[in-house]
This record gives structure tokens, sequence and C-alpha cells, in this order.
């Protein structure tokens, strides 16, 4: 029996550098020699060639698809060109390496940072010493702890169409989402994947901590391409009103609100008349920016030691939230 | 590294590194096992296995003399490593598009913190892997990260540095849950990563006793020449929650989904799903005014489920903060 990777490193080892295209009977007779001539057995080796193909590319070969007769074009062969396969050689000055070391340590989950640590690897296979100590830097971490993370991404690199259940707004019901993912993106702490909405037609923006339930992919991979000049950052923040950034005007407590004002770009004491709501105070102007739920979250931890001035997209988002507190929990007093 | 990257190695993984160590190894002809593992970070009992597995494969795989040699009694008896009949293996295969993007994001995330020095070796490596990695756009996949400076990071280096030295610092220290800032001098052990923030553990002169400190909190930190008391004493482990010093209750507490994330940045001691899609989660609480703060960053979407009365403050908080509104509710 022939272990799968021994099976990948052979199929690798064959197609790289053929002359010519190879076509399935002689890669099946080459590496899999434990799938029969039997109907089952040939299920079984499409299966498994059309699996080690994908494989192959997502460790970076590229299998170039053509025809093995001159003649014919029916018959379709495989092959790897060499050249379009390797890494071109590239050179590190010694604190380049070391930044290197760091790039594996950012992402917290697996998917990323094994496939950082594989590009890493190769780096390695041209004798470039990756040394982490040489350089201080603290790398950011960064988590994927949603579980709609993995499928997501591996369904924007496999191009695949994926559907689940989404919770639109804080409190709604969960409707099923048909999108053809373009692009994770991370902003303001969270993640959001930017897709074309199959149902809807359209472009649109999906937080995901707000999938409820599995992610789950469906049909060929290379269903679709992502529109030439898609820039899904700018569409996040085009469709996601949470995640834009304002410049808050905020009165903050005297003595109060310290990890606010760290980040202000002004503090200064307000006009001595400055009395929200008839509290005195003496309260201090903040001026600092962020994104909406983010300074929402933050102003809200402050009790009455923060008020919102503006704008007035943070300020509705505070009032009403505090005001759905009173309404449904105030009662039980 | 995280835990979530050390999950089980799949084939692709080991056919990666196999097709990363060959160049190598024919580079340089002959290589220790213990040097080559090092090299690539797996440990040499890994590195044999994939070097037995090497030793199968080839041109024409079950012919012999065709396949890759890879010389077993050297392996066995001096521990080095000779790899033979491998010369179309000699160059590294290219980054797939999700090894470039996951790389090239990661350095350009780091580039978004970094500062002088460092600034311009991240810029350098990024342009030399970006050209690497092809013109063509579509090598790159999308994936963006705008990911917020944490303060306090910075403080990292002076910290470990005086660590290192054994030396004392004087901390500016804000403490949230009585919004006051206080000046300390600690005996520094270890700064450790607990999800997204950093953590200094601590013997505080100050308080006279253990103290964990948040780096975002620290306002400002200064190294002394005075050395810690006792330089003998190890970090403790604060992956498993850091109120372990404090007197603690457990709540328990009905989270919308707007609010889940808080079952992901606290350590939490349960967690089941509650009516209507919610989550309920127990936590410990170390303080009512951290527990109210809590509550009051997630509302309206966190209820205490029990012990029942822990709400009070946080809903007349609550109603304090909407009459500076003019309005009450």
């Amino acid at each position: 029996m022939v272990s799968r990777a021994e099976r990948l490193m052979n199929l690798h080892i064959l197609l790289l550098g053929a002359r010519r295209f190879l076509d399935k009977e002689a890669i099946r007779r080459a590496c899999y020699p434990d799938h029969p001539d039997t109907p089952a057995g040939d299920e079984a080796f499409e299966r498994a060639f059309e699996r080690d193909k994908d494989s192959l590319r997502q460790i970076g070969a590229f299998i170039e698809v053509g025809t093995t007769d001159a003649y014919f074009d029916d018959e379709v062969g495989y092959r790897i060109p060499t050249e379009q396969t390797s890494l071109p050689e590239i050179r590190l000055e010694a604190d380049e390496a070391a930044v290197l070391g760091l790039a594996a340590q950012v992402w917290q989950d697996a998917t990323l940072s094994r496939a950082t640590s594989r590009a890493v690897a190769k780096l390695r296979a041209q004798g470039i010493e990756v040394d982490a100590q040489r350089l201080e830097v603290m790398p950011p971490s960064i988590a994927s702890t949603e579980p709609a993370f993995e499928p997501l991404w591996d369904a924007v690199q496999k191009r695949r169409v994926v559907t689940f259940d989404y919770h639109r707004g804080a409190a709604a019901v969960a409707s099923r989402r048909r999108i053809r993912p373009w692009g994770l993106v991370r902003t303001s702490g969270r993640w959001y994947v930017v897709g074309h909405d199959v149902d809807r037609d359209a472009p649109r923006v999906f937080r995901l901590s707000r999938i409820a339930g599995r992610v789950r992919a469906s049909g060929k991979s290379g269903a679709y391409d992502v529109p030439a000049g898609t820039d899904v950052r700018a569409i996040v923040r085009a469709f996601d009103p949470e995640a834009a950034r304002v410049r808050a005007e905020l009165l903050v407590r005297r003595g109060a609100g310290l990890t606010l004002r760290r980040r202000a770009e002004s503090d200064r004491p307000a006009p001595a008349d400055v009395a929200p709501g008839g509290d005195p105070g003496p309260w201090d102007e903040v001026v600092l920016e962020g994104g909406v739920e983010q300074l929402a979250g933050e102003v809200l931890s402050h009790g009455p030691d923060v008020v919102v001035v503006g704008p007035e997209v943070l300020r509705s988002v505070v009032v009403d939230r505090l005001r759905a507190v009173v309404e449904t929990q105030g009662a039980s007093r | 590294m995280s835990a979530a990257a050390s999950g089980p190695e799949t084939a692709p993984d080991q056919v990666a590194r196999l097709l990363a160590l060959v160049p190598y190894l024919l580079a340089r002809g002959e290589v220790r096992l213990d040097e080559a593992a090092a090299h690539f970070g797996v440990s040499p009992a890994q590195l044999d296995k994939d070097l037995r597995l090497l030793f199968l494969t080839g041109l024409s795989p079950g012919l012999p003399g065709d396949l890759i040699e890879v010389d077993i009694d050297a392996l066995e008896g001096e521990g080095v490593i000779r790899v033979d009949n491998a010369d179309y293996l000699a160059r590294p295969v290219r980054f797939a598009p999700a090894e470039a993007t996951a790389l090239i994001v990661a350095l350009r995330t780091m580039l978004d913190g970094a500062e002088g020095e460092a600034r311009g070796v991240l810029e350098r490596t990024l342009a030399k892997l970006e050209e690497v990695a092809g013109a063509d756009p579509e090598t790159l996949l999308s994936l963006h990260v705008d990911e917020p400076v944490v303060p306090g990071d910075d403080l990292v280096p002076l910290l470990e540095g005086a660590i290192a030295r054994g030396h004392q610092v004087r901390l500016d220290y804000h403490v949230p849950t009585r919004d006051e800032r206080s000046q300390r001098v600690v005996d520094p052990r270890g700064v450790t990563r607990v999800e997204n923030v950093h953590y200094l553990d601590a013997w505080c002169h100050t308080a006279d006793g253990d103290r964990v400190f948040r780096l975002d909190r620290i306002l400002s930190a200064e190294e002394l020449d005075t050395p810690v008391e006792d330089p003998s004493r190890r970090p403790r482990d604060l992956t498993q929650g850091w109120f372990s010093d404090e007197q603690v209750a457990v709540v328990t507490l009905r989270l919308e989904p707007p609010a889940f994330w808080v079952s992901e940045y606290y350590p939490v001691l349960e967690r089941r799903e509650g009516p209507d899609g919610t989550l309920e989660v127990a936590l410990e609480v170390a303080s009512d005014d951290w527990l109210t703060r809590l509550l009051l960053r997630v509302a309206p979407h966190a209820t205490v489920v029990e012990p029942e009365g822990r709400t009070t403050a946080f809903v007349a908080q609550a109603r304090n903060a909407l009459r500076l509104y003019g309005t009450d509710g």
C-alpha cells in the first residue's frame, strides 16, 4: 500500500519537467498501483487523482493541462513545467530573514499559520537562515476564532460557492445566503467576508461572527472569477456602517476615562457651563478616532462618566443601547 | 507558536516540506540530521521519517535505479544526510497563492504597527517577497487586515530588557475598575500574551504581593538600576486565568450574538446554548465594578442569569448615563 504522501511525491516528480503531456492512463500506471482495473477502481482513481491535483496546486505546483495528441484534441494530459513551478531565487539580508521568523507568529489559527510556515520553508530551501531573535519587533497576534473562517478561506482559494445562515442585525432571525466569496477582510477586530450574493445578484458583506451554524461549500472549484479591480476592503467600508471610522467628540468626566484619553487627538477642559442632562461635571472635551461599534462599546463601558456629543451615528447607537437596557431590565429593579 | 497550529500534519504538509528539504540538502551536499531538523523547525525523528519516505520516491516508482538515493548507513551511523539522484528537485516550488497571501499579509500587518528601523526592514522584505510572489495580481488572494495597534505593545522590548537584566521597573498604571492611576515599583518576571492582550507578571512592592498588569493599561514604564529582590522567581502561568490570586465569584451570563465575543475574549468555565439562539457562559468575576463595565460595554446584549441581584448597579449606571443625554428613556 502506497501512502498518500508517497503518491503525491511520485506524482509531482512524474509530471515535473515532463517534455510532453502525460495522459491519465500513463499517470495511473506509474503512480496509482493500488487502484484495480474495475469500475469501482476507475472511480476511486478519478477521485484520488482530482484530490491529488488539488493538493499539489495548494502547495504551489503549476499543473499545465493540454492535449497529448497533435491530431486529436480529445485526449487530455498533464505536466508541471519546471520554470513556472520553481521559486525564483531571492536574496535576503540577515535582518530581512529575521522578520520572516516573526511572520508565522502573526496568525493564531492553523490554516494561515501553516501556509505562512510553508512559504518560509521554501525560502529556507534556498539556504536562507531565519532567526527571529535578531530583531526587536513585536508581531501582532491575529486570531480567527469564528468557525466560519476556515471554510470561507478555503472557498476563496478554490473559488467555490458557499451557503450559510446569517443573522442580519442583532436580533433578527437567521436567513439562508448563497455567495461566491471574493475575499476576507479584518477591520476593528472583526472578520468580514465579501462576495457576490447569488440570490440577490449583487455584492454583499457578511460579518463572520453573525454566521450561524456551518458554512457549506458546493459545486466545482474555479466556479467563478473575482471581477477585475475588486477592492474588498472598500466594499466592507461602504456596506457596514459599523466598520466606518469616525471622529468622536466626547465629554469625559474629569479624572475618568483614561483609556479613551490615551488615544485622544485632543483633550481639554470643557467650558464651565457645559452640563449634559444638568450634570455640572466638571467635564473635559476629548476627541478621538475609531470604528463606530468599538467606540460605542468603550463609551458605554464608562457609564455616566462619558457622553457622546457627536457624530450623530455614534450618539444614536449609544442612546439606543442604553435605552434598551433601561426598558428591558429596568423593570426588575 | 499557537496551540491551534500544532494539529496533526497532513500528507500535503509533509510533501511540501520534502520539496523544500531536497533543494537545501542538494545545495549543502552533506548535512547533519539535527542541523537540518533545526533549520526546518521539525524534530530529528520527523526528519528521519521524511527521509525514509523520500527514499521510496523517484522517477519510476517501484523500479530500483531511478529512485532518489538517501544514504541510510550514513543517516543511521553518523547522523548525516546525503541525498543523490534528485537533481530534478533542485529548486523549491514557488509560493502557492494561499502561502504568498498569508506571508505577505502577515508582514503588511506587522508593518502597520512598526516604527523606525524595523519599519525599514519590513518594507525591504515585503518589496522582495512581493516581487517573487509574482506581478500577477491573481497570485495574491483577497485577504486584508487592518489591525488596530494595541497600546502598550511598544513596552514589550523595554520590559523584556528589564527582565533579562534583572532590574526593577517603575510603572504608571491605570486601574480601570476604579478609573484611577497609580505609581508602583515592581520586580518584573515575565510578559505573556493571552488572546490579544499582553500581561506583565510581577511582584508589586507597592501592593506587597504578586500582581498581573495589562500592558495596555500601563501609561508609562521606566527601567530602574536597582536589581529585583529574588531573581530566581519564575513567571506564573497566566493562560489559566489571571484572577487566581483574588476573590472570585462565578457569574453566568446570557449572551446574544453581538456579545458572543465575550466567550472568546475571557476564559469561560462553562458554556452552553441558551434560549432563542443565545449563549450562556459562566465566568470568574473578580469585582462587581468589572462586571458592571462588561455589561455596559455589550449592553443590551448580555444579562446575568445567576446569581440574582448582580445587575442592580449596571441598570442604575445605564439609567444615569441615559439622563446625561437629556432623556429618561
